[in-house]
């Protein structure tokens, strides 16, 4: 391990039970809850979370406690929804935390539920986290049995009830405003925004919505001090991040990192680097639906929310996946768009039809029936996807897709016409045989 | 079509129905198949009532459903929201979302079948047909793609088709969430990894008897090895 920092999210995660309140309460946890509910009042619970300066774990990046900030006061019904719903391709750092370090996130929901005074909490777990929703079930009702949760927690007056969620299996409710409409009981789609679920959310509530990681954040904020907290990380992006690295590494796992850290640390150092005698040929900084930075242009920047962005990337979820040289791209586009096309709730059309037809040009091209033209049209299309729906799944695919093309339209050219090549090939052989053993046609 | 001609089904008829142009469809409406309900391709009869809610009295549940359905209903400020979890409690005993079952959770939960099925409809881990009790989804989306996943899929698919694994849904699917175990696959939602297309005689052997397969290799074993502890994924050129 070559970054040597001090563990927050992940610090003690091999712990045997620590996902059992007893070792947790032994760990100090609980403690930053207990600071919250007795010593502060909810606007000073508010102002350090905002004094530390935590950005969305989910993939927006939008500061947490701005958010929070924007959720009404007074007294009425307000709700607290974790987003647990990780379905991105290449991300799993959430699975961790919530089955190694349940109570965490729940002590983590309770205070950011302070400091808006949400009375109600959901934590939305997707579908086929079947193991770690169960985990978090339990640890929930382990918190009742402490009196963490339920009425007047910790004789301060404050109530708050977390029911735990399991959603069904649809990539769409990790999107804000699909996860509410799921929650409330209905299909998955998007709502039009605004207005924004801090106005108008779940039931029509003020509604607070964060990511796992997010909300592990909270404890940590509380338990260090925001003064603290922020001296770790870049100048625009504060505290760690949980990074999951996936596909061409030798270690693949989650790990925890300072932000502003150089890519080359995390993939190399951390995650071991490609197989032995491969390059980074590209890597998703963050997650499948982030643009691809080649190896050369990416792996000497720092790790964090602006230069991501800076370099026509973005951070996103925090899930690197790398690509070596050994891959075509082709087949990996494919892939990638066949999951956005299955996904797509089919409410915007753009999205709809964008991804429907961007996996059947590329089936094209990786067969080899693809005309000069289609490169020209599949950019297009990627473009006029951009921006045009309620959500951001269509924008998932087109952005990955569309720096792939743009990055490397020598390699899709060149494998639509090797794939051209091979069919004409097998029709002559077919038709006679004797022609291809010496080929007249091919490409010149 | 709509010319009543239909309404005495015996009679030949000079237009092909629709049916009889979707492949599949005309023996699986000819083996009685619970999946397509009588009166599909006829006209809407405007003049019926419109959808009713089936009254508890007249539909039979299970206690145990109805028990877990409305506890669920009770968590949450609407009813409504436990539209989820209730039809997953129905499917859990049926084994899919039949009509009765669908009947049974509109029964409890007091909504239409038409509000449920447009609920099922929608997500991916709600069977609106009939499927294997049990599953084997091997994820293939991107990080598992990137080191051969296809290989293990197709490697368990062949081993069930010549042990003649019944009973079993086994498929392709998108991002299961951990990627540090690629290639990987959710047996019956235990995760098992990295795998290599060389298990999958092992793990079929196991399903078929009834043995947890791979022990060791599952995410929630005690003694799972995480990732990057030992060797490095296998890695094939795929070109």
């Amino acid at each position: 391990m070559t970054a040597a920092t001090e563990l927050r999210l992940l610090k003690d995660i091999d712990e045997p039970g620590l996902d059992t309140i007893e070792v947790y309460e032994r760990r100090g946890g609980y403690s930053a809850l207990r600071t919250a509910l007795t010593e502060l009042d909810p606007d000073e619970v508010l102002e350090q979370i905002q004094a530390g300066d935590v950005r969305g774990r989910g993939g927006a990046g939008f500061a947490m406690g701005k958010k929070a900030s924007f959720i009404p006061k007074g007294d009425m019904d307000k709700y607290l929804v974790c987003n647990a719903d990780e379905s991105e391709p290449g991300a799993f750092k959430d699975r961790v935390l919530m089955q190694k370090n349940p109570h965490l996130l729940i002590e983590g929901c309770i205070i950011a539920a302070r400091a808006i005074e949400a009375n109600h909490g959901f934590i939305y777990i997707r579908g086929e986290y079947e193991l770690q929703a169960d985990v978090v079930e339990r640890a929930v009702r382990a918190a009742y049995e402490r009196g963490y949760l339920g009425a007047d927690i910790l004789d301060s007056g404050f109530d708050f009830e977390l029911v735990v969620h399991r959603g069904a299996g649809a990539y769409i409710c990790g999107e804000e405003m699909a996860l509410l409409d799921s929650l409330d009981g209905k299909r998955g789609n998007p709502r039009l925004k605004p207005p924004f679920p801090a106005n108008a959310g779940l039931y029509q509530g003020p509604t607070l919505l964060n990511n796992v990681e997010t909300l592990c954040n909270v404890p940590i904020i509380i338990e260090l001090g925001p003064e603290e907290y922020v001296k770790v990380g870049s100048e625009q992006s504060k505290g760690t991040k949980v990074v999951s690295v996936s596909g061409n590494v030798q270690r693949p796992g989650n790990y925890e990192v300072p932000l502003g850290v150089t890519c080359r640390e995390i993939i190399y150092g951390l995650a071991g680097g490609p197989p032995e005698g491969r390059e980074v040929k590209c890597f998703f900084p963050g997650g499948s639906s982030a643009p691809v930075l080649t190896g050369d242009e990416g792996l000497d920047l720092t790790y964090d929310f602006e230069t991501m962005a800076q370099a026509g990337s973005m951070l996103g979820s925090g899930s690197v996946i790398v690509v070596d040289d050994s891959q075509p791209l082709v087949p990996l586009a494919l892939r990638l768009a066949d999951f956005y096309r299955h996904e797509s709730c089919g409410k915007c059309v753009p999205c709809r039809e964008g991804t429907n037809w961007t996996v059947k040009m590329l089936e094209r091209v990786d067969s080899g029936e693809a005309t000069p033209m289609d490169f020209e049209l599949l950019a297009q299309v990627q473009s006029n996807i951009l921006g045009n729906c309620l959500c951001v799944l269509g924008d998932s695919m087109a952005m990955p897709i569309g720096s792939m093309l743009e990055k490397f339209r020598a390699e899709f050219e060149q494998h639509a016409e090797e794939a051209r090549a091979r069919n004409e090939a097998a029709v002559v052989e077919q038709a006679a045989p004797e022609l291809a053993a010496a080929p007249l046609i091919g490409p010149a | 079509m709509a010319d009543g001609s239909r309404s005495n089904g015996s009679t030949r008829r000079d237009l092909p129905l629709v049916a009889d142009r979707m492949v599949g469809l005309d023996r699986q409406i000819a083996s009685g198949h619970p999946a397509v309900a009588a009166g599909w391709d006829m006209p809407v009869d405007l003049d019926k009532d419109p959808a009713v809610i089936p009254q508890l009295a007249d539909v039979e549940v299970p206690e145990d459903v109805k028990r877990e359905i409305e506890w669920r209903m009770s968590l949450y400020p609407d009813p409504r929201s436990a539209v989820l979890p209730a039809l997953k409690a129905a499917q859990r005993v049926h084994g899919w979302l039949s009509t009765d079952a669908m009947r049974q959770v509109a029964a409890v939960m007091k909504v239409t079948p038409a509000y449920l099925s447009s609920i099922a409809s929608f997500y991916d881990m709600l069977h609106e047909d009939p499927v294997g009790r049990h599953y084997v989804y091997v994820c293939t989306s991107v990080s598992c793609h990137l080191v051969n996943a296809k290989a293990v899929y197709d490697a368990i698919a062949a081993a069930a088709k010549k042990a003649r694994l019944e009973g079993w849904d086994i498929r392709e699917f998108e991002c299961l969430g951990a990627c540090d175990m690629q290639p990987m696959a959710s047996i019956d939602g235990r995760y098992v990894g990295p795998l290599d297309p060389s298990d999958a005689p092992e793990i079929v052997a196991a399903i078929k008897e009834g043995r947890t397969p791979l022990p060791g290799r599952g995410l929630e074993d005690e003694d799972y090895m995480p990732a990057g502890a030992g060797d490095p994924p296998p890695h094939e050129e795929t070109q």
